[in-house]
């Protein structure tokens, strides 16, 4: 052991710390220009007539869909990874030149693969299967970025000094297996140019699936990405940051790994419920909504076993910034996973199916729950991979309420919007006419649009001060010594 | 008997044997805890003595080194 390492090697970590931020960014200042385009149609002229193509509501819909997932979410999971993967393994990236070295190469490639991703969507370039939208050089690069990072997760197991893998390295490797299998299955496709012997371009492609079975694949995988992408790896955070940042064990382990398991087993069984009323047999509708209910109990036992962390220490959640974001990232995990399973419910579902109580329910989980997180996580490390103080605690204060009431005006302002939409749609004279027309909504819900992309506005300018205080901390911060960063993270004022 | 009775008993099995598994697993983690088998609180702490200079929670010890070798 003499030749052992003093000191975490963080350069990967950093490196997805940059693209989850400028991620970030894209995916959610599109999120907001298409939340100002549903109030104000105008908007899709946003460069004029001759640029409407690139634009325009249709075409930068995946753009952000897919930046928020594939490159925020997913910059976040790999950064968090580089840095509580070696830590709870005790084991530095320095140690292993190969990984470093596959780290490095998979940064690199993942970096190609959203400038193709970028440039493909702009051009139109999509498969039209959502949140599936690249074609197939495209997927077959992600499987590789994907390869490269599991043969870190377990290149650092296999040389690690910690016996016991920690829960939140178990969640890593849920997250994955469970988008390794999903991501495969869903996007198998048949290459149109070389099955034909030429016809049409060479990168386009058509599913392996149609019809009802489609439907079932595509919500297999898109409710099991909310899974393994929104909330297994975000738990992981979770359990790491919340605790290493209060100084408080987490409350109970064997509750933990309960939940895991729970989770693991329910999760997989519950994206039926996408399919309520459609073609899809009636068992399997039951089954999804079934699951769904099920589902509350590993997810509120993860999320009410962080609330218990804080125990004796609730002192921490008004003095400290960056747990009051890590609290309210827990009390939205379980808000929306109740949320989720309400609409689950056959009844429920045939009011809130397709209207804006949906597009509400997504929000209120990720900008609660995962982007909470996820900045709150980015905090935490800055000091700790800059060796500097976090520059502003006022700032993340101002941060933290300025995106909490943009969280509440976008789903209040849905909910009221959807179920609205939902009875509207379905009400009806006593001979059965329907009483209102598709435009009657538009009118009705104009207001609600509104305010859902004010709340947006106000949510982005929050995540514009996350990135400008994590670049003065960076940049400026005062310098700091390794024993002041044992557990509560340094701020400046 | 016709589909929809095997289903049905199907379902009720199915259902019970989850329980029973459920229920199993919390019986095994609290019953290894008290007979001593394990601790599974203390794994907590790996998140807490974190750094590379840490004494591990649990250390790989040299016989587990040498029955990894020869397992591979």
């Amino acid at each position: 052991m003499e030749n052992r390492p003093l000191e975490y090697d963080y350069t990967v970590a950093k490196l997805f710390m940059f693209t989850t931020i400028v991620l970030g960014i894209v995916g959610m200042l599109v999120g907001v220009i298409l939340a100002f385009q549903l109030a104000f149609p105008e908007v899709n002229l946003l460069l004029g007539e001759g640029l409407a193509e690139y634009t325009n509501f249709s075409r930068l819909r995946p753009l952000h869909t897919d930046a928020v997932i594939f490159g925020f979410t997913v910059s976040g999971i790999f950064a968090t990874w580089y840095y509580i993967g070696q830590r709870v393994l005790k084991v530095s990236m320095a140690e292993s030149p190969l990984l470093m070295a596959l780290g490095k190469l998979q940064f690199t490639l993942y970096v190609v693969t959203v400038a193709a991703v970028v440039v493909s969507l702009l051009a139109g370039v999509t498969t039209s299967k959502e949140y599936a939208e690249f074609e197939w050089p495209i997927d077959i690069a992600i499987v590789v970025v994907w390869v490269l990072w599991g043969i870190n997760i377990f290149g650092l197991i296999g040389i690690r000094r910690e016996k016991s893998l920690y829960i939140s390295v178990w969640y890593y490797i849920a997250t994955f297996l469970g988008v390794a299998m999903l991501y495969l299955f869903n996007n198998m496709a048949v290459p149109t140019y070389f099955a034909s012997g030429g016809i049409g371009d060479w990168y386009h492609s058509v599913s392996m699936y149609a019809g009802t079975n489609d439907a079932l694949v595509q919500w297999w995988y898109g409710h099991n990405a909310v899974a393994f992408g929104f909330t297994v790896p975000i738990v992981a955070m979770i359990y790491y940051f919340l605790p290493k940042e209060s100084g408080q064990a987490v409350y109970s382990y064997k509750l933990s790994l309960l939940s895991f398991w729970g989770l693991m087993f329910v999760y997989l069984w519950a994206g039926g419920h996408h399919l309520l009323f459609s073609t899809v047999p009636d068992w399997m509708q039951t089954m999804g909504s079934v699951f769904s209910v099920v589902l509350i109990l590993p997810s509120w036992g993860s999320a009410i076993n962080m609330l218990l962390t804080m125990k004796g220490e609730w002192q921490q959640v008004a003095s400290s910034p960056l747990i009051k974001f890590m609290i309210l990232a827990s009390t939205f995990y379980m808000f929306s996973t109740l949320e989720g399973p309400i609409q689950a419910i056959k009844s429920v579902n045939a009011i809130a199916h397709f209207t804006d109580w949906i597009v509400g329910h997504v929000h209120d989980g990720v900008l609660g729950w995962v982007v909470f997180m996820i900045m709150a996580s980015l905090f935490h490390m800055a000091p700790r991979v800059f060796k500097r103080e976090i520059y502003s605690k006022s700032m993340m204060n101002t941060q933290f309420w300025i995106q909490t009431l943009g969280v509440i005006l976008y789903f209040t302002s849905m909910w009221i919007a959807g179920i609205t939409q939902g009875m509207m749609w379905r009400a009806h004279d006593e001979f059965g006419n329907l009483a209102y027309s598709f435009i009657d909504t538009v009118t009705v819900l104009h207001p609600y649009y509104t305010i859902r992309a004010i709340g947006g506005l106000l949510y982005l300018i929050g995540f514009f001060m996350f990135a400008y205080n994590i670049y003065k901390t960076m940049t400026v911060g005062r310098r700091v010594e390794e024993n002041e960063l044992q557990t509560a993270s340094p701020m400046g004022a | 008997m016709d589909i929809a009775e095997l289903q049905a008993y199907g379902y009720f099995f199915l259902t019970a044997f989850l329980v029973f598994v459920l229920y199993g697993y919390i019986y095994h983690l609290y019953s290894s805890e008290r007979k001593g088998k394990r601790d599974y609180e203390k794994y907590g702490n790996i998140a807490l003595n974190d750094e590379v200079t840490d004494k591990p929670v649990e250390e790989i010890s040299k016989k587990d080194d040498e029955t990894l070798k020869k397992e591979a």
